[in-house]
């Protein structure tokens, strides 16, 4: 039985440069610099991307999601944010 | 909880399913949700990792560079689809360790095609048209599955997998256009790996336990006899377009039903292989325990290192 495990990595991947990088999945390595060579190789085997991120999962805060309610309904009722709420006579141009 | 309140949890859940919402890894799942995509998710990862087995087999004999280039990257493939599947399976709160330890004790299955032995080169021909794309018809439905992880993982798989298939039916293709020999060789792999193809869709509908509450949560969208009818009915034509014959007497276009008559399953054999009677059942175990247990240093190795380092960048930092 070994006597530690890798921990667990999430890997970001930017597909090209002007897009941000996006959550790919997961994987586990001994160390930063492993489960970027590991990424590399499970995640863009066919030229995905031009820049990897490595975060080791357990760094990540996560909202749970039976909060959704507090945390995301103030939003809603703002409808005043949206320029759809205004009214201008159609005689307005370029606005 | 009172059971109420979770019977209530439990239909809003089913409605999120059925208006086609995703469930993410911590979204509130019944019990037996979360057990049985564990179940289903770890089998189709382990399936990718043992399935590596009878191809690397052919790795170092490969008969030209062209060849071996190509179904090396498929091996690395199944490695790395085997990766996603579980990580995704993973998010479910099952550790990766819990997940080998199910398969190097013969808790959790893989597919039972893996149990067959690949004697010949026209083997990996066979396994690329036939097996691949047997998972192929098994797998597209999954992209649409409600287990958002597993859906995503599934998507990278099939963009990746028909590849597989292609350089499969290119090596049958080279092979029955061959000299007689060869062209005998890619038969008898056809006559070999046919009927395991078949089966690996799954037993009967009247057989299969799970289908009805696993067509209600998207992991399966068709029936295994659908899918079986759909692999022959695009598979005969591409057999008969490289001169092969499948083997079996019963095969026969039914013009009514625009789909083809075949015959019977022996799944006696289906049972045997799954319960671990198989050609290569032990085999397959033996290596997949020999090359975990054999690593075990190189992972320790790997730990202590990665320590150290850590060690040696506070020290520095004191």
């Amino acid at each position: 039985m070994s006597t530690k495990n890798w921990p667990l990595w999430e890997v970001f991947v930017r597909s090209k440069n002007g897009l941000e990088h996006r959550h790919f999945g997961s994987l586990h390595a001994a160390d930063a610099e492993m489960a970027l060579e590991n990424a590399r190789d499970v995640y863009t085997r066919r030229n995905e991307g031009v820049s990897i991120w490595v975060v080791e999962s357990k760094n990540i805060t996560a909202s749970n999601p039976e909060h959704n309610g507090e945390l995301f309904e103030p939003a809603q009722d703002k409808v005043y944010r949206h320029p759809t709420f205004y009214e201008l006579p159609d005689e307005v141009k370029y606005m | 909880m009172s059971e109420e309140q979770i019977k209530d949890l439990e239909k809003q859940f089913e409605e999120r399913i059925a208006r086609d919402e995703k469930i993410e890894p911590k979204d509130w799942m019944p019990e037996k949700y979360r057990q049985t995509h564990i179940r289903q998710m770890s089998q189709h990862a382990h399936s990718e990792i043992v399935g590596m087995l009878p191809e690397g087999n052919w790795i170092s004999r490969a008969p030209t560079l062209r060849r071996k280039v190509a179904l090396l990257a498929k091996v690395q493939d199944e490695a790395g689809h085997g990766l996603y599947l579980y990580s995704a399976c993973e998010t479910l709160g099952i550790s990766r360790d819990e997940l080998y330890e199910q398969l190097h004790s013969g808790k959790a299955k893989y597919s039972s095609i893996f149990n067959y032995p690949t004697v010949s080169w026209a083997d990996m021909g066979a396994v690329g048209w036939l097996v691949d794309g047997a998972a192929i018809i098994n797998q597209v439905p999954l992209c649409s599955t409600s287990y958002g992880p597993y859906a995503r993982a599934m998507v990278r798989v099939c963009k990746e997998e028909s590849f597989h298939q292609r350089q499969g039916f290119e090596i049958m293709l080279k092979l029955a256009n061959g000299t007689p020999e060869q062209k005998d060789m890619a038969q008898d792999a056809l006559n070999r790996w046919w009927w395991p193809s078949l089966m690996m869709l799954g037993p009967t509908d009247a057989e299969s336990v799970h289908t009805e509450q696993s067509m209600k949560w998207k992991l399966k969208r068709k029936s295994n006899d659908d899918l079986r009818q759909q692999f022959i009915d695009q598979t005969v034509p591409q057999a008969e377009l490289i001169g092969l014959t499948i083997p079996d007497p019963d095969l026969k276009w039914n013009e009514e039903r625009g789909s083809y008559d075949f015959g019977e399953i022996n799944w006696d054999e289906f049972w045997q292989v799954v319960k671990g009677h198989g050609p290569m059942n032990k085999e397959r175990m033996k290596a997949r325990v020999g090359a975990w247990e054999g690593g075990e240093w190189v992972r320790d190795a790997a730990m202590a290192h990665a320590d150290k380092k850590v060690e040696r960048k506070t020290k520095q930092a004191i």
